[in-house]
């Protein structure tokens, strides 16, 4: 045999040492006495706490008593959700108008599922949150006011960002149109400040206008979860690289930042913004109370994701900044082409294990009066006609909480395996 | 390439100079007073024990490493702070690391084509034309469309040989370009370097390779604890080293 050459050579393969299920089971399940003892222990463990959980979850459970009083002495009054999930979903949002927050939900969730696909994720991601935020925000107050200036402002930095982002491999018509933008952004603006463009908006209103303070359940938790993350995230990213860049005073300021913010609880940074701010302010001027909470929400957790990504930079070799460098790639160029998709890349996990932890930190906003859905299904609870079931109440909430923290989970993996396609080792 | 043999390279434009350049790393003199002329299409390959300051030395060049006194000129542009300074030269300096650092997360063919866009503002299309051709030349245009990871350690070093060349460098630096690479796959990365050598390529090169040496190097330069200790043409010098510290290191290298 040991002569013949390695070409000729029958392929072997390798020994099977799994047949079928039984096999399975007696090698990773009954592999001894130990094992098996174990094995019937937790089975039957399982099954005792799964057939009690069923017993008052679904066999002696009310699902359709019309008062609290009717529930009482059988099992779960699930009763008590139907009769109150509206309110637990939309809180003191104008009754005969809730399909409003409903769409506004549906949009959000189709913004978050079709961004979710890496083949989006290029020009088509702006006019998928472009479009997707002005539906939330317009179904939610009813009205919208798009002031001039707010617009040039748009305009001003869409063309700027184009330019940097596209000059490369942009054909003129596409410049001269980043050109265009910019231009009239600047003049806009200019001519704006100095009082010869008049303070004028644009009005889209198309229903009757809710003021935040009655918004409340599940579109809450999502607007703040979702919009803090979104702008947290690229400020964690500029936290993390300030946080390692070689001027001092940049420097001091980022870990400066980041030190204070991870240093106090989100309770006393959203109190601060709903109690003390306004006494900094001068007199007259109002911040809506949602705002405050949502940019004290991005502020607490842009410092988090900004050390989360600081660890992915810190674990690329040295080899890949020198190479950038001695290409002769600047600053930002190297940041974005070089640096970030590689760290980002590498931090995925602990990523979203910090985006599923604000998802539900968001609900800290009950300490200033803001409703989410932990806090809209907690005040179901006050119904002095249905007091009593707070078992039923908080597990439909931790399920719907679930279900959003498991998809992100899951997101999670996808995201691993797609963006390391190739690159693996 | 008769034109090799026959160069004269007294009369040549020096490309870059080093005027008595000084470095620490911290209070370790790492070089002492260097000073070096290379001229246009020279070949110098740099050699000495470990931690004799050579890397450090060509890094100097494309200011990967500052140097703390004396001038270093390249191209006529002295290398100051301004960033813009050093910009220039690392546009007309290519460099091909130990370790390869190829970009993983980017096609063999997005590394190649990255630095001519972003850095010369090529277009995309004429970027490609190039890099398929220096692909042909180091021999992998299969290889294109896949990424660094799956390439074996001659072809990714190939490949970043072709990435450097893709800016259309005047002087290409190598620090250490075979060390990392399993034995059989020494050959053709240097193969590659000699016909790139053969070209008229100004080279700066750290290696051991003095098989190499003795093939393209117009001078082989020996450094130890961060001076120059001797410098010849390759015959001279493998031939007649005059300094003890470069007997010494001959003997240990070439009986192996």
């Amino acid at each position: 045999m040991t002569d013949m050459p390695v070409g000729e050579r029958q392929p072997i393969a390798p020994p099977s040492d799994d047949t079928g299920i039984l096999g399975w089971a007696r090698k990773n399940l009954f592999s001894s006495w130990g094992n098996g003892l174990t094995t019937i222990v937790l089975i039957v463990a399982m099954v005792w706490i799964l057939s009690g959980f069923l017993e008052w979850a679904l066999f002696t459970a009310n699902f359709t008593a019309s008062t609290g009083s009717e529930c009482r002495g059988g099992g779960a009054c699930w009763a008590l959700i139907r009769e109150k999930f509206r309110y637990i979903f939309f809180g003191s949002f104008p009754y005969e108008q809730h399909w409003r927050p409903l769409f506004a939900v549906i949009a959000m969730l189709a913004m978050l599922v079709l961004s979710a696909d890496r083949r989006m994720w290029n020009w088509r991601l702006l006019v998928i949150w472009g479009v997707g935020s002005f539906i939330t925000f317009l179904l939610m107050f009813g009205q919208l006011h798009i002031p001039l200036s707010l617009m040039l402002f748009v305009a001003l930095a869409g063309g700027t960002i184009g330019l940097m982002m596209r000059s490369a491999v942009a054909d003129p018509t596409e410049r001269s149109a980043y050109y265009a933008l910019i231009v009239i952004g600047l003049v806009g603006l200019v001519l704006r400040i100095f009082g010869v463009l008049p303070s004028w908006s644009l009005a889209i209103a198309p229903l009757s206008y809710v003021e935040t303070s009655l918004w409340g359940g599940l579109p809450v938790t999502l607007i703040l979860a979702t919009y803090g993350l979104l702008f947290a995230f690229p400020y964690g990213i500029l936290l993390a690289l300030g946080r390692r860049s070689n001027l001092p005073l940049v420097k001091g300021l980022c870990v400066g930042f980041i030190e204070l913010i991870r240093g106090v609880p989100l309770i006393s940074l959203l109190i601060m913004a709903s109690v003390m701010l306004p006494l900094f302010l001068p007199s007259g001027t109002t911040i809506d109370k949602f705002l405050r909470a949502q940019v004290a929400v991005i502020l607490f957790a842009g410092a988090y994701i900004a050390e989360v990504i600081r660890g992915g930079l810190q674990s690329l070799p040295k080899g890949q900044f020198e190479a950038a460098d001695a290409m002769g790639l600047n600053y930002p160029q190297k940041t974005l082409l070089i640096i970030l998709p590689q760290a980002l890349r590498v931090v995925i996990p602990p990523l979203i294990n910090t985006f599923i932890g604000f998802f539900k930190d968001t609900s800290l906003v009950l300490i200033i009066g803001i409703f989410d859905f932990l806090n809209t299904a907690n005040q179901a609870l006050v119904d002095p006609n249905w007091a009593g079931f707070p078992g039923e109440v908080y597990l439909f909430a931790a399920f719907v909480y679930f279900i959003f923290c498991y998809s992100m989970s899951r997101y999670s993996k996808y995201l691993e395996v797609e963006l390391n396609k190739g690159t693996r080792r | 390439m008769a034109a090799t043999a026959a160069r004269d390279l007294s009369t040549g434009s020096s490309v870059i100079q080093l005027k008595s350049v000084n470095k620490w790393f911290g209070q370790f003199h790492v070089l002492t007073d260097i000073n070096l002329d290379v001229k246009e299409g020279e070949k110098i390959v740099i050699c000495g024990p470990s931690g004799s300051g050579k890397s450090t030395l060509i890094r100097c060049i494309n200011r990967l490493e500052e140097h703390q006194q004396g001038d270093i000129v390249v191209h006529g542009v002295t290398l100051s702070n301004d960033v813009k300074n050093i910009e220039a030269i690392r546009r007309e300096v290519g460099m091909v690391f130990q370790s390869f650092n190829l970009f993983p997360h980017l096609t063999i063919l997005d590394n190649l084509t990255l630095a001519p866009i972003w850095v010369k503002k090529m277009p995309k299309k004429d970027a490609e034309e190039i890099a398929m051709g220096l692909l042909k030349r180091v021999r992998i245009p299969e290889q294109a469309l896949k990424y660094p990871g799956q390439l074996s350690g001659g072809q990714q070093q190939r490949v970043a040989i072709a990435r450097a060349l893709c800016m259309r460098p005047k002087i290409m630096l190598f620090d250490e370009p075979t060390s990392a690479l399993d034995p059989e796959m020494v050959k053709e990365v240097l193969d590659v370097m000699i016909e790139l050598a053969r070209e008229g390529m100004t080279m700066l090169c750290v290696t051991h390779e003095m098989g190499f040496a003795r093939a393209v190097a117009d001078r082989v330069i020996f450094m130890d604890r961060g001076e120059i200790v001797e410098q010849n043409e390759p015959e001279e010098f493998f031939a007649n080293p005059r300094n003890e510290r470069t007997k010494l290191f001959l003997g240990q290298i070439l009986h192996r």
